[in-house]
């Protein structure tokens, strides 16, 4: 006996033609692309810690311990309009800018030795083994006996701060490229620098641009912390020493604006160059994971 | 030597050739003492089941793996390293390079090799992008395509190299079935316009005798020629035997393994 299954009657049907859809783009509404957007839900948050700072320093109402968010930032925006804190952190930029081309261009070239032999292998693997645990401020007083009080010393100290950190990270955004990619670069005759070049380092790119930011956090770090420990470097302090020299002078809405400092410069960097550099590159690519 | 009714030398001639990799504990031999012969406008499949080394057979005519025993020779010249005058389309989709759009994938084949640079190199990349039907998604990136688009791409890229010999190494596996037909046609439609040759890797029974015009059977552990047949792209019944080719071809790769796993069930 044939199945109720085997009667059903076949159909075809016309599609729906796209102008018949009701809604096809509908914006949405301003609230609902607020609530959507990031960068406002963080400024959200912010004010919400600064309110909380503002309330918790008026009920203390202690400037020696801790100044009210106004305060700090009135002393903030003073230091910036007669120009001490925006030569301060021009003077650490400046330094923390050579740390960390001469840690880069060092990084590559230890990693392009690492895929170039065994043993080049070998030695990138135990240098970083060796030196990337070690904090790079406990060179500083080594630094300082080789290389005097200045600037070189600091370089010294970013340059480890930065190398390690992406070496790493190029290295094994190296190991990382696929055999079919490798191949296909090699089919086209690419060989030595160009393969390097044309190949491995754009593969490689989301390993090395998160290795170009954990040196970037690292070296930062470092920099504030080698002159917060040794103070003025040549004449002119950087940003450290401006914390340091404000403490002893008993100014500390002037220390709060020098944290306040060290913060937004972290936060541009990580959120305009890096943010930047990460949207035309491997966004843009498909190759963020 | 020359074959019967055709003056053609042979384009590539694989001679004996013995090929071996290390794993980490084993040496392994991919295939043994393989011999066979393409001529220009080609399409010849190597099919077999996995393991019988038909991969590393392509590998080593793009020159990745140098054989043990007997030689590659391409035009005349002993096969020792890639080079752009064969041009290998793999199956990963990961091979175009994510970073360029659809159109520098195919100009950077061009100008990496030194065939054409500029304003050349750009119109050969269009002419090729327009012929797998791309036009449109030139300037797309190859992670906005779908697989069979950049399959396409692929193919696009290793065809505007206008090598000696297209290596294709299971390009179509990936892709659904549909597709997979789809792209089967396209490739074929291609060749018919310019009568490339095309060295193809398959496990796909239907598919070796769909694309091919010759079939080479490699049977495993290691890769051993079996037999070598001609297709013409059907799958006709042989008279004498009433037999179809796919059956033919698959009685000839599994007819031993089943022989020693399970005794023939008809007289």
């Amino acid at each position: 006996m044939p199945s109720a299954r085997a009667l059903r009657p076949e159909f075809v049907r016309e599609q729906v033609q796209e102008h018949d859809f009701n809604v096809v783009n509908k914006p949405l509404g301003a609230w609902e692309r607020i609530r959507d957007n990031a960068v406002a839900r963080r400024l959200f948050i912010l004010a919400v810690l600064a309110c909380i700072w503002q309330g918790y320093a008026s009920y203390l109402d202690n400037s020696l311990v801790l100044p009210t968010f106004s305060e700090t930032m009135r002393t903030f925006l003073s230091r910036i309009a007669n120009g001490e804190l925006v030569l301060k952190s021009w003077v650490s930029i400046k330094v923390l800018l050579q740390g960390y081309m001469i840690g880069l261009v060092l990084a590559l070239v230890l990693t392009i030795l690492a895929m170039a032999s065994r043993l080049g292998n070998d030695l990138l693997e135990t240098l970083t083994a060796m030196l990337n645990p070690l904090p790079a401020i406990a060179l500083l007083p080594l630094a300082l006996i080789w290389l005097g009080l200045g600037d070189p010393s600091i370089i010294f100290v970013l340059v480890h701060a930065v190398m390690w950190p992406i070496a790493l990270n190029t290295h094994s955004g190296f190991m990382g490229v696929s055999g079919t990619m490798r191949m296909v670069g090699r089919n086209y005759g690419l060989s030595g620098v160009r393969f390097v070049g044309k190949i491995l380092i754009p593969a490689a790119f989301p390993s090395i641009l998160s290795g170009l930011k954990i040196g970037w956090a690292f070296a930062w770090r470092t920099l504030i912390a080698a002159e917060l420990v040794f103070g003025t470097s040549s004449g002119s302090g950087g940003l450290g020493w401006f914390i340091y020299e404000n403490k002893n002078l008993l100014d500390i809405p002037a220390v709060f604006s020098g944290l306040f400092t060290v913060i937004i410069i972290g936060l541009l960097i990580e959120n305009f160059v890096f943010r930047i550099i990460e949207q035309r590159t491997i966004r843009k690519w498909g190759m963020h994971s | 030597m020359e074959q019967a009714g055709t003056d053609e030398q042979p384009l590539l001639r694989v001679e004996g050739v013995t090929l071996q990799y290390k794993t980490r504990e084993h040496l392994v031999t991919a295939t043994y003492r393989v011999d066979f012969e393409v001529f220009p406008s080609d399409r010849f499949v190597l099919l077999g089941p996995s393991g019988c080394g038909k991969s590393t057979l392509l590998k080593a005519v793009g020159g990745y793996l140098n054989p043990v025993e007997g030689r590659i020779v391409l035009k005349g010249a002993t096969v020792t390293k890639p080079g752009p005058d064969r041009v290998m389309v793999f199956q990963e989709f990961d091979q175009l390079l994510p970073w360029k759009t659809v159109k520098q994938n195919v100009m950077f084949a061009l100008e990496a090799s030194g065939r054409l640079s500029g304003p050349e190199a750009a119109d050969r990349a269009m002419a090729y992008i327009e012929k797998v039907k791309l036009t449109r998604f030139a300037d797309n990136y190859p992670h906005m395509l779908s697989g069979g688009m950049k399959q396409r791409v692929a193919i696009a890229r290793g065809m505007a190299m206008e090598p000696d010999i297209l290596l294709m190494d299971e390009p179509f596996a990936a892709l659904d079935a549909l597709t997979r037909r789809k792209m089967q046609d396209e490739l074929l439609q291609l060749w018919e316009d310019t009568h490339f040759t095309v060295l193809f890797v398959t496990h796909s029974i239907p598919e070796a005798i769909r694309i091919g015009n010759r079939i080479l059977l490699l049977s495993p552990h290691p890769g051993q020629v079996k037999a070598e047949l001609n297709s013409d792209g059907t799958d006709p019944e042989d008279p004498d035997t009433n037999e179809r080719l796919s059956e033919r071809i698959h009685r000839m790769l599994f007819a031993e393994i089943n022989s020693i796993e399970e005794p023939p069930i008809h007289a």
